[in-house]
């Protein structure tokens, strides 16, 4: 659905996405790296369990939840994707432990 | 019986929060002809902000007529949900499994056994079961407790609900009962005339009504005394925490902290004299969340989505007041700060009594004249 322009130029940061390896470019924020490795559904609503994708990506719409190293519930647009990050997503609700 | 003499319903219940919507909605499924009076979004409201726990534990020391009525009205709890559930088809989560209050220090459970004691040793008090557990006895249900917890106490008729869904239930029961609900109507006088009741509403609107009872939490303060009644209410601020939805962990309700049926996690229980000002104080909800920490350790890894301060409707005593005008016997008064414990009484054993025209002896006890006499010097 997303594509990269063509411009698009950077580092490569190697990270996974629920245990597979992904690919972002430096400076890429969660969010934007798995729609561009063509990841739309990050997590399923805790309570009605309707499946969500990044939409605002600015902070406001809290819609991009995903786990982060074992971190339930951080938006994925706040965070820029660091090397052998482990991102996962969210079926539900986070867990109060991780 | 002329125009000017005709009422447009058989009651007028001032104030749409919980307990006038709760006394209402009782009414209402009598097949009394009943108003709701609000006030419009900008107002006083403690229905939006509580904590939704039916709390028995601890309460009516000083007045065991209270604990009484607390434990009747957790006894109709189940009763209410499920009349509730079958006309409007909205659950409202309602779950008693028993409420623990955890204690920070063996001093402080000593206090908590001390004064759950003397509340039972009252001689007009109906006793319940409770139990003072040691931390073992609490970790034994709840592993996850921090090392700071020394015990809890325990009653096992204690528990809650969802309360944005009560009173959305409350809402829309009175809706398919009939019932008129007329917000942006703050009612600025009431006259009695020809056995029945006159209220101005802001604007110049008129509501004409046979019987009215006051529900209108701080503001029955102001229209007590038009009905020769009197209610001496005070807010008290309370801080709520609210965190992100979570998996469910918690099944008891732990007094001050709970986990909601939607999986948010609410922390409570402060107690501030600020006046009407409802503005959130950080120190305030760091003193929460720190004591919730304390007690449960894990809820330091949930991020918290929201805060917000209520006012609690206090009385001199911090007991509830209800009280049918001698002077304007159409006239009620009800107000607490339990509209969430005491909902299914005010639905199902307040409500027939006004629709009967008469509150029964057994509510004298809650007359604001107890406030008249002087205390002894």
């Amino acid at each position: 659905m997303f594509r990269r322009l063509h411009d698009a130029a950077g580092e490569r940061v190697p990270f996974t996405v629920d245990g597979r390896a992904a690919e972002a470019l430096a400076g890429d924020t969660v969010a934007a790296a798995l729609l561009a490795n063509g990841i739309t559904v990050c997590r399923n609503t805790p309570v009605s369990g309707a499946p969500r994708s990044p939409y605002c990506m600015m902070g406001v719409c809290f819609d991009c939840l995903v786990t982060i190293d074992d971190v339930g519930n951080r938006q994925g647009c706040q965070v820029r994707v660091a090397p052998g990050m482990r991102i996962e997503t969210q079926d539900g609700k986070r867990e109060i432990d991780r | 019986m002329s125009a000017e003499q005709r009422s447009d319903y058989d009651v007028a219940v001032v104030g749409g929060g919980l307990v006038g919507s709760a006394t209402a909605w009782g009414l209402a499924r009598l097949g009394q002809k009943v108003a709701i009076l609000d006030e419009g979004d900008v107002a006083v409201r403690p229905s939006r902000g509580n904590f939704a726990l039916v709390w028995v534990q601890g309460k009516g020391l000083g007045m065991p007529e209270y604990g009484a009525w607390t434990r009747r009205s957790s006894d109709s709890w189940g009763e209410l949900a499920s009349l509730l559930r079958d006309q409007t088809g909205i659950d409202v989560c309602f779950e008693r499994p028993g409420g623990f209050m955890p204690a920070l220090s063996e001093a402080e459970l000593e206090d908590r056994a001390n004064q759950l004691k003397r509340l039972h040793n009252q001689q007009a008090m109906l006793r319940y079961d409770y139990e003072i557990m040691d931390r073992a006895a609490v970790a034994k249900e709840m592993p996850f407790i921090g090392p700071d917890v020394a015990g809890a106490s325990y009653c096992p008729l204690d528990g809650h609900c969802n309360s944005l869904k009560l009173f959305r239930a409350f809402h829309t029961g009175l809706n398919r009962f009939g019932a008129a609900y007329l917000p942006n109507r703050r009612v600025e006088s009431i006259e009695h005339r020809d056995g029945g009741f006159r209220l101005t509403t802001v604007g110049g609107g008129e509501v004409r009504a046979g019987r009215i009872v006051l529900a209108a939490g701080h503001d029955s303060a102001r229209l007590a005394p038009m009905v020769g009644l009197s209610a001496p209410v005070r807010p008290e601020r309370g801080h709520v925490i609210v965190t992100e939805k979570t998996a469910p962990f918690l099944k008891f309700p732990v007094g001050y902290i709970r986990q909601t049926d939607e999986g948010g996690v609410m922390i409570g229980d402060s107690f501030e004299d600020a006046g009407f000002d409802t503005t959130v104080r950080p120190g305030v909800t760091s003193t929460i969340a720190e004591r919730a920490v304390r007690v449960f350790p894990l809820l330091g890894k949930l991020n918290v989505v929201r805060t917000w301060a209520a006012l609690r409707v206090l009385s001199p005593d911090g007991f509830p007041i209800y009280e049918q005008s001698v002077t304007m016997p159409g006239a009620f008064v009800a107000t607490c700060h339990s509209g969430v414990t005491l909902a299914a009484n005010h639905a199902l054993a307040l409500a027939p009594h006004i629709a009967a025209g008469k509150l029964p002896e057994e509510f004298d006890v809650f007359s604001a004249r107890r406030f008249d006499v002087p205390k002894a010097a």
